[in-house]
């Protein structure tokens, strides 16, 4: 069986290539453009200054169609600048740069774009958490809990243990992280293997039993001295280092998260483990009667999975804040799972859908403090991004397209199977 | 059924049966060495068994301390020991019940320990969270009877809370508040249902994305609206307590059931009409086919799609009304994310109540219990951190759901789309 790869998404039914680059490319990408336009309506209504001209409508229709456009524009532009940076700032930044030496100006023009990348960290190795578990049929929303428990792991290895070098001290921590969600995901996993208890509803319950033993964790036994509920700073052996200087918070942790993407498609993909895991995610019952373990397998694919929201959550303490507070996981972990959809579970997907995230998340912070539009606009879009992926005979039915149907893959199972 | 099962075919009962046995003893040593060992003769804890003016005054239950943990111990060990030497398959779940009631009686004796407690109160307050979740689960049951599985009740249940307390606010008016709930979470609801039933979307997949829209809209309309103008948009008022003459004057149970916000009143009426429905309607049985064997049914001539657009867009409406309660039955405004995973709790409660409504609406009353236990435990400063005693509800919820998911069997179609052929 060691060669016996199952039949990958190109070779489907012999499918034309055509129809799979709809499928995975053109379909999720017009999933996301058609959440943005409906972002954009919702600016537009939420606006007071859009409806007042819509209410004059009939005696100045361009005023009306304007000022729409005006408030899309000041909200997106502030996303895109706040993501990506404003060109202009750049070129003279480079030119400043070339002429004086001084790299400050520089490092101030690509700040928004490292944010943008600092925010995929996460995302990436979140989302391969989420799309690890939907390879095996398990549908991991517990991401978000995973997360936080991996933070406060290896944030209290990162502060507990002191005169390590970092070169131990640095993979401890980061193994902390991943060790504590991989507990609290392990935790579900086996209920699920071994007594068929749903993972969703499970999972869930696991995220609010974390937040509240994190209440407890802040403001009792990791409390740092001071009146606020957080955790010490972690030890400089344990962090991340960073590539510029501060403000710029672009670390190691990208890197890290890349090359972990690597080894999860390897692993999926290219070993033994990997092929029984697709194999139990494709159909349970014929790989049980083919030998494989099915209980054996959820639970190791929901510790990985946790293993891999809580890095996730080790990168984001160990590279960027440097310390754990209440609220500190902000939603990675939901968004994740949109990502993982939106990724098809491909952990190239995951990246590419990763780096989209990042630059929302990035944009929204600016959006939100620019042109007053709160910052959960995003959750709203990542929302119906899920409904356009999970249904693309909406997306097919508005924009008219007709070729490569492929058959949808089974992502999850119903109660106690 | 007592003694060792004389089917060959199963797994020797003697084992379980130990291991059930022995697990009630450890129960038992459980309740004494944290509850019992540190106690002193001559204690006692009160419970206050009057709420409300009721017509009769009862006394006070007085429960010595150190008596009344051994007397529970007693109990346990009991039913440990008969459990291992005759307890059948049957008998089981009866003694594991008897056990967790003591475990949870020891608490409260060691917890009111020289304080007092009013259960009655405690109790009433029981009814009160459980409500919402028991909402949640009859959107569950009625849904996934016809086979639908809707995992986006708690995204339901926050929008509907939102629009509530936003049209209850700008009208002043509660009812439209609650009108304008039922409708948001039948608008919401039906949008699920196009997805799976018309689109064919993965049912899971559809519920999440409704979840993490409802959380998502909603902090943003709370963030972008109801922050910046409190008065005219978050400050709806809650519906008034009703007494119902007569009833509300009986003793314990009067304070408990007869007097209460209509929302719970709507909850009770609303087990009882599903109960009726679904079991004794020709809707019912057309409703349990669609769920058990599409295709049968619609071979007999069984519209199967309008059959699940029905019970969704109905489960819909009365999760509306289960998140009506948050907002216009509980507080009169609107927190971002103020269900707290109270739809997914509902769900258990739907397992756990093997798909019945009125068995769905028990469950909800355990976990009612485990949320109203966990306030008054924070308010009787027990030595236990108050985010452990917040963790109960959703611990129970676990527990339940592994130990009974194995034995309780969904509607067989549950979860499948239906391809007509």
């Amino acid at each position: 069986m060691k060669r016996g790869e199952p039949q990958e998404e190109g070779e489907k039914a012999g499918l034309p290539t055509a129809a799979l680059l709809v499928e995975n490319l053109l379909l999720p990408v017009l999933a996301v453009l058609t959440g943005l336009v409906v972002g954009a309506i919702i600016v537009a209504v939420s606006s007071s200054e859009t409806i007042a001209a819509w209410g004059n409508f009939f005696r100045a229709p361009t005023a009306a169609i304007g000022a729409t456009w005006k408030a899309v524009a000041i909200a997106y532009g502030a996303l895109f600048k706040g993501a990506l940076g404003n060109p202009a700032d750049l070129l003279t930044a480079i030119r400043s740069f070339q002429a004086s030496g001084d790299p400050a100006p520089l490092y101030k023009a690509i700040y928004p774009f490292t944010e943008s990348l600092v925010n995929a960290t996460p995302y990436i190795l979140a989302g391969l958490a989420v799309a690890l578990g939907f390879r095996c049929g398990l549908f991991n929303i517990g991401a978000e809990g995973q997360f936080f428990m991996g933070a406060l792991g290896a944030a209290y290895v990162g502060y507990s243990i002191v005169g390590l070098p970092a070169f131990v001290h640095l993979p401890l921590a980061l193994l902390g992280g991943a060790l504590a969600g991989g507990v609290w995901a392990a935790i579900p996993g086996y209920l699920k293997a071994r007594f068929g208890a749903h993972e969703v509803v499970n999972t869930i319950m696991m995220n609010w039993i974390a937040f509240r033993l994190s209440d407890w964790l802040l403001f009792g036994p990791m409390k740092a001295s001071g009146y606020r509920p957080v955790t010490p700073n972690v030890e400089v052996t344990a962090e991340l280092p960073r590539f510029f200087p501060d403000p710029l918070r672009f670390n190691w942790g990208f890197p890290l998260a890349l090359a972990i993407a690597v080894v999860v498609y390897w692993f999926l993909f290219k070993t033994t483990v990997g092929f029984e895991i697709r194999s139990v995610g494709a159909n349970p019952d014929a790989s049980k009667y083919a030998g494989m373990s099915v209980t054996r397998n959820f639970v190791l694919v929901m510790s990985l999975s946790g293993a891999l929201a809580g890095l996730a959550g080790a990168t984001q303490v160990l590279g960027v804040d440097h310390w754990v507070g209440a609220g500190f996981s902000a939603g990675y972990g939901f968004d994740s799972i949109a990502l993982a959809l939106l990724a098809k579970s491909h952990p190239l997907g995951v990246v590419l859908a990763a780096l989209l995230f990042g630059i929302l998340r990035g944009g929204a912070t600016n959006m939100q403090s620019m042109a007053r539009i709160p910052i959960d606009l995003i959750s709203v879009i990542q929302g119906l991004v899920i409904i356009f992926v999970a249904a693309p005979a909406i997306i097919r039915w508005i924009y008219r397209i007709r070729i490569g149907r492929v058959e949808q893959t089974v992502l999850t199972r119903g109660w106690g199977k | 059924m007592t003694g060792p099962s004389l089917s060959t075919n199963r797994p020797p009962w003697d084992k379980q049966r130990l291991a059930t046995g022995t697990g009630l003893l450890i129960v038992g040593l459980v309740i004494f060495l944290l509850f019992a060992r540190g106690t002193l003769p001559g204690q006692t804890s009160t419970f206050g068994m009057n709420a409300g003016g009721t017509a009769l005054l009862i006394p006070d239950l007085a429960i010595p301390v150190q008596p009344g943990l051994y007397a529970l111990i007693l109990v346990t060990v009991f039913a440990g020991a008969w459990q291992m030497a005759r307890g059948g398959a049957r008998s089981a779940g009866w003694l594991i019940g008897i056990a967790a009631f003591c475990f949870v009686a020891a608490f409260l004796i060691w917890a009111t320990n020289e304080k007092s407690l009013n259960l009655v109160g405690m109790l009433s307050s029981t009814l009160g969270r459980a409500t919402p979740i028991a909402l949640a689960a009859l959107c569950g049951v009625i849904s996934e009877r016809a086979g639908v599985v809707n995992i986006g009740i708690e995204g339901i249940m926050l929008i509907a809370a939102q629009t509530a307390v936003i049209s209850a606010s700008m009208t002043r008016s509660l009812w439209i508040g609650l009108v304008v709930a039922l409708l948001s979470g039948a608008l919401v609801a039906a949008a699920h249902a196009i997805l799976v039933i018309r689109f064919k979307v993965d049912q899971i997949v559809s519920g999440v994305a409704i979840n993490i829209f409802g959380v998502g809209l909603t902090s943003f309309v709370a963030q972008r609206y109801l922050e910046r103008d409190v008065d005219f948009l978050n400050n709806s008022g809650t519906f008034k307590i009703i007494s119902i003459p007569v009833l509300s004057k009986i003793p314990i149970l009067g304070p408990i059931f007869f007097e209460n916000s209509p929302v719970v009143y709507g909850m009770l009426l609303l087990v009882l009409v599903l109960h009726v429905l679904l079991f004794h309607t020709p809707w019912g049985l057309r409703t349990r086919a669609v769920g058990e064997h599409p295709r049968a049914a619609d071979t007999l001539g069984i519209n199967v799609y309008l059959t699940r657009y029905v019970n969704v867009i109905l489960g819909g409406i009365i999760a509306g009304l289960g998140g009506a309660y948050f907002t216009l039955g509980a507080v009169g405004r609107f927190d971002q994310n103020m269900t707290a995973g109270k739809g997914f709790i509902g769900l258990a409660a739907m397992i756990f109540g093997k798909w019945t409504p009125i068995g769905a609406s028990l469950s909800s009353l355990l976990f009612g219990f485990a949320d109203s236990l966990q306030v008054k435990m924070q308010i009787l400063s027990v030595p236990i951190p108050s985010s452990f005693l917040a963790m109960a509800p959703y611990v129970v919820t676990m527990i339940v759901l592994t130990g009974i998911v194995g034995r309780a069997i969904p509607p067989a179609a549950d979860g499948t789309p239906y391809e007509k052929q």
